[in-house]
């Protein structure tokens, strides 16, 4: 029992459960999920749904995490690659423009992703300085692309990719499972995880180890702009149009909440991947609780400055030697 | 000996203006542009008006220069100061009188940035993390209190918003006053007190700082205090512009915060700085602001681009500075 | 020099750590108008000492009189209101603020509450004045050299309690003229009447500036000394001692005399400013090179450059015949030079991964990230090499960080050997481990050699330099001064000699 309480996805697990459970309260219909039309319908799979564009972003995050850094310029991402796409799809409804439209978005996002880890692993600037500029830029340069407007699409192909059924599954929840799937077997089944939990955990023995962490931390950067690309894509073809100014608002700090929540220390070194995962649908599931309560929704937020203050005091070594007086493990 | 030292000593104090003077230069320049370029801009009501709608900016960028010399952050302050107007609209709405509204919001901010140091400090965390928190916190508590925009109908209020100040030919506000004494007193506090010039040492190098007898912890909690209360007295600024206390308001004015110290000069690993580098920083932002209004055919969205490309060269530019420190 | 009565005494003192004796009934006293040296090898406890002296830890047992008076210092404040102040080799002071400021910070002369820079630099100006320093107390702290800094906290030290003065290795990283100056005003210092704790590594320089050495070993007191009375051949011996080893097991000269005729690894006038003066060195496959030397000879950095971690800015490397340059340390691990720093936790494990992951990191990091080595192969490397060097516990999938310091590393050991080097360097790999463990790694370097392994090995420890080397390499001062072949004529007594002396005996 003691092995299970300290596995590090249980108390995550534990606080998704019990934030489940309690939706039962107010809604008790809650966990019932039925097949309309040949599509999935209930809270569970809204949940799901809406948290896709939070994992890939906290996916990414995860691994920037790890080798010790921090990206703040994922909303920003998010919502240059949304507004390209939206711009090629508003001329080129069909399908053919819509898979432009996503090469297009995916790899301007792609070259955002670069930027960042030029800064930071070649020029050598703190992160959270490094995406501190594209984090501002990035919004301008979404406004740019959209002229100010909220651009408006009308396709279903595009429209597809947000809030489309596929085998009966919400496609983007498919999307985001191939990519966690991906990234899982990325890291997992070839030394990727290892060489970057190393680099994260102590850069000057992995340096002595023969790893080049410059590489591995660009490449790292590029994932999680590649992975903002695709949450953008989705965030706007959810809502069949692009807000430069909205798309992926405050999503960075999100997921950093879920990346915490997993598990993995801000500190960098070792990830978790289905930490993050979870982290991502317990905050999702949070703002979903929230909105069926009928709390104002923003005052999520409250609770989420509470979560980051008790998880990172919990992982504060100076906090357990002073409060919980216990030597840190 | 001296004869060796000299010239290096000379390069040196000259290094520690090069972020500085680029700010002034890049400043000159583009006043010039606008001069040159736009009719009436030489009309210096246009520099005063910067002034009139960025002061709460300007208050809370002064806030950030405490935390940034000392090597810190503070993401909180935007939600801060929204929080400050909405508290402060309910309370007048209470009928709470005025100066009493006026002292509790101040208080409530110097709390909270109190509460945010002594997090840092003692449990040594990160201060980008917990004040993310206290941003999160602070927008929180303002939906608590309200989701929409409150109006603040405070006979005090009409007045300081429709005051106006006359300098020469030329006016002012009452809150380009009050930004003003903020900036005086935040340059004397750093420049010629024990306090100041411990934020400095701090951002020199903290553990020398601790080894040498200074009040490391004291000072580090308090730059975060200070920077709670210039965003709260930002809050009741931008309260006297808008007439109203919302939720939404100040969402990204950290952003414009960090920028307008950084583009001013001060190094974002703390220790070289000064408040009127700050000044000028943001005197840069509105300038672009003020520029692109000219223009007439440049939208909005250029603002974000051109801040973001400032910070840019002026990161690179602080990179190169203290690379070459032995 | 009249005998005084001592300005501090420190009698039987005695510091525990958990699982550590730092120190044991350690005596030592200073008295006013001396300079004293305190030396001692790795692990001596100089560096437990002085934190007790600076209030930074407190005692177990013993006793501490200044003046006379029993004193406790809670903390370096405490300690320097005292009147003891220390200046570290790390020179803490904020490089970003002015002279004057940081002789001042914190005791600044204020006028109505306002800070008088006018009459703080005119006090600074004084200050470094009756120094002789001759600096503009305006000008920013970095601008200037270490050795400036330096004398600036001197002097910060000195204007707050002018009585006792601890120099914290000083001059490790000045050149001579800079050590010249700084010696000039600690002579003033000691003219008038300060006491002042001189650590540091060069014993040309203990004789130069000291009146009296105290010499520490393993926690405990060797003695003091006049510094004329005690030669330098002495004072070498008093620091290695003549540890009756506990490792009689490993017979001696078991070298297979083996070697390769054609050399494995040739240096050629390689140097690092600053790190090491330009040596060359020859290593054949199967030869045991030992590098002797006391701490801060240069001992790490020649293998550091070796094995390209820094960058060696004269002279040229050959490996197999061929000219190298090193980029990084990928370029010797291409050329099967492997390397195990000293400093295992800053520069070797990584604390938070398993026995598993630490073990496979290198010959990972070798294949690139795309080709991980299989499963499969890992575990029976790993379960290969936790049974052949004894790792406890055998469990790979252990945090490393759980482990005692001889099995982490030994886990760093097999990180390496699974590479298969041709070329293994050892900084320091037995130090600060149990006697088993370090038994084990005496017997494998050896065997390791009998099958062709060239290794460099580096330790502290004559004894064992002596047992495991076909070549020893003698390092004073950051340079080679002495390259002998460990024939039955070269014992501990020649290799101190030519350490104490530079000279070969």
């Amino acid at each position: 029992m003691t092995g299970v309480l300290k596995h590090r996805l249980f108390w995550p697990s534990a606080a998704l459960i019990v934030l489940l459970l309690g939706n039962l309260i107010f809604t008790p219909h809650f966990f019932s999920i039925e097949i309309r039309n040949g599509q999935l319908y209930g809270s569970l799979i809204d949940i799901l749904r809406l948290s896709a564009p939070l994992i890939l972003v906290a996916l990414g995050m995860t691994l920037v995490i790890a080798t010790g850094g921090i990206d703040l310029s994922v909303g920003s991402v998010m919502a240059v690659a949304g507004a390209l796409a939206c711009l090629i799809v508003v001329d080129n409804p069909g399908l053919s423009g819509v898979l432009l439209a996503c090469v297009a978005a995916v790899t301007l996002a792609l070259v955002l992703g670069l930027w960042n880890g030029f800064l930071v692993s070649v020029v050598g600037l703190q992160p959270i300085i490094a995406t501190l500029i594209l984090m501002v830029a990035g919004r301008g340069l979404a406004q740019l692309i959209t002229e100010g407007q909220i651009i408006t699409v009308n396709s279903p192909p595009y429209r597809f990719i947000g809030a489309g059924y596929l085998l009966t599954f919400p496609f983007a929840v498919i999307i985001a499972a191939v990519v966690v799937a991906f990234t899982a077997l990325l890291t997992r089944r070839t030394a990727l995880g290892m060489l970057v939990e190393s680099v994260g955990g102590n850069p000057r023995a992995s340096r002595l180890s023969g790893i080049h962490s410059r590489r591995l931390i660009w490449g790292v950067y590029a994932f999680t702009g590649v992975a903002a690309g695709i949450a953008g894509l989705m965030a706007t073809a959810n809502v069949s149009s692009a807000d430069g100014n909205a798309v992926g608002s405050l999503i960075e700090l999100n997921a950093i909440l879920a990346v915490v929540i997993g598990g993995t220390s801000l500190a960098g070194g070792r990830f978790s991947i289905a930490g993050t995962v979870i982290g991502a649908l317990l905050i999702q599931a949070l703002d979903t609780t929230i909105y069926t309560t009928g709390v104002p929704a923003q005052t999520t937020q409250l609770f989420k400055a509470v979560v980051v203050i008790v998880i990172c005091l919990i992982q504060s070594p100076a906090f357990r030697r002073k409060v919980l007086r216990t030597v840190p493990a | 000996m001296t004869s060796v030292l000299a010239p290096r000593r000379r390069a040196w104090t000259i290094r520690k203006y090069v972020p500085i003077l680029g700010t002034l230069v890049l400043l000159v320049i583009m006043y010039g542009i606008g001069i040159v370029n736009y009719e009436g801009f030489y009309n210096t009501q246009i520099l005063l008006n910067i002034f009139i709608d960025n002061s709460f900016l300007l208050v809370v960028a002064v806030g950030m220069t405490f935390v940034i010399l000392t090597g810190g952050i503070d993401l909180s302050v935007g939600s801060v100061v929204a929080l400050t107007t909405m508290v402060c609209a309910t309370l007048l709405n209470d009928g709470w009188p005025a100066p009493a509204a006026m002292i509790a919001v101040l208080v409530m901010g110097a709390l909270l940035g109190f509460l945010m140091g002594c997090v840092i400090h003692f449990f040594e965390i990160q201060p980008f993390i917990v004040t993310l928190a206290g941003m999160f916190l602070a927008r929180g508590l303002c939906y608590v209190i309200s989701t929409s925009s409150i109006s603040i109908d405070a006979p005090f209020w009409k007045t300081t918003a429709q005051e106006r100040i006359g300098v020469g030919t030329f006016t002012i506000t009452p809150s380009v006053v009050i930004a003003g004494l903020v900036v005086v007193i935040a340059a004397v506090v750093l420049a010629w007190t024990r306090f100041g010039r411990t934020v400095y040492a701090i951002g020199g190098n903290a553990n020398s700082a601790m080894l040498m007898g200074l009040g490391v912890g004291r000072t580090r909690i308090g730059v975060y205090t200070i920077s709670g209360l210039c965003s709260a007295i930002g809050g009741l600024l931008l309260s006297f512009y808008m007439s109203s206390g919302d939720p939404l308001h100040a969402i990204g004015m950290e952003l414009d915060a960090i920028a307008a110290v950084v583009i001013g000069g001060t190094l974002l690993t703390g220790g070289s700085g000064y408040v009127l580098g700050t000044v000028l920083g943001i005197t840069v932002l509105g300038l672009i602001q003020t520029i692109i209004t000219f223009q007439g055919n440049l939208s909005s969205w250029w603002t974000r681009i051109f801040i973001g490309g400032l910070l840019f060269v002026f990161v690179l530019l602080q990179r190169a500075v203290v690379r070459r420190t032995p | 020099m009249a005998e005084t009565t001592p300005i501090l005494e420190m009698r039987g003192i005695g510091k525990r750590f958990p699982g550590v004796t730092a120190l044991d009934g350690v005596d030592f006293r200073l008295h006013p108008g001396e300079v004293h040296a305190l030396m001692g090898e790795n692990g001596a406890g100089k560096s437990t000492l002085i934190k007790i002296l600076t209030g930074v830890y407190d005692i177990d047992d013993g006793a501490i009189e200044l003046d006379g008076e029993p004193v406790l210092f809670s903390g370096p404040q405490q300690a320097q209101h005292a009147g003891v102040s220390t200046v570290y080799q790390e020179i803490n002071l904020c490089p970003n603020l002015s002279v004057a400021e940081n002789i001042y910070i914190g005791r600044e002369p204020r006028r109505f509450g306002m800070i008088s820079f006018r009459a703080m630099r005119a006090k600074a100006a004084e200050l470094l004045g009756s120094l002789g320093i001759d600096i503009d107390p305006g000008s920013v702290l970095a601008g200037h050299s270490i050795a400036v800094q330096q004398m600036v906290a001197i002097a910060r030290a000195v204007d707050i309690s002018a009585r006792v003065l601890i120099l914290d290795e000083p001059t490790s990283s000045l050149d001579a003229g800079e050590v010249a100056q700084l010696f000039r005003v600690i002579r003033d210092l000691r003219e008038q009447g300060l006491a002042i704790v001189f650590v540091t590594h060069f014993l040309d320089q203990v004789y130069e500036i000291s009146d009296r050495i105290t010499v520490l070993r393993n926690g405990r007191l060797v003695g003091e000394f006049r510094t004329a009375e005690l030669s330098q051949r002495d004072l070498v011996e008093k620091m290695i001692g003549k540890e009756l080893s506990a490792l009689e097991s490993i017979e001696e000269q078991a070298k297979p005399q083996l070697r390769d005729p054609s050399p494995l690894l040739v240096a050629e006038g390689v140097g690092r400013t600053g790190a090491i003066a330009p040596f060359s060195l020859t290593i054949h496959a199967g030869e045991v090179v030992g590098l002797a030397g006391l701490l801060g000879s240069g001992r790490s950095e020649l293998a550091r450059l070796l094995f390209g971690a820094d960058k060696a800015d004269s002279g040229e490397l050959r490996v197999d015949g061929r000219p190298v340059t090193m980029r990084g340390p990928r370029s010797a691990m291409e050329r099967d030079i492997a390397y195990l720093s000293e400093n295992r936790r800053t520069e070797g494990l990584i604390e938070e991964l398993t026995v598993r992951e630490n073990i496979i990191l290198a010959l990972q990091a070798n294949r690139g990230w795309a080709r991980p080595v299989p499963r499969r192969q890992q575990d029976e490397l790993v379960a290969k090499y936790v049974e052949a060097l004894r790792i406890r516990p055998a469990d790979p999938q252990t945090v490393v960080r759980n482990l005692s310091g001889g099995n982490q590393q030994k886990v760093l050991l097999a990180r390496w050997l699974i590479t298969e080097p041709r070329l293994l360097i050892l900084d320091e790999p037995t130090r600060g481990i149990d006697v088993g463990a370090k038994a084990d790694i005496q017997r494998l370097v050896v065997s390791l050699a009998g099958d062709g392994l060239a290794v460099l090995f580096i330790s502290a420890e004559l004894e064992e330099v002596l047992r495991l080397s076909h070549t020893i390499v003698v390092l004073r001062d950051r340079a080679v001064v002495a390259q002998v072949e460990n024939t039955d004529a070269v014992d501990a007594n020649s290799i101190m000699n030519t350490i104490a002396t530079g000279v070969t005996a």
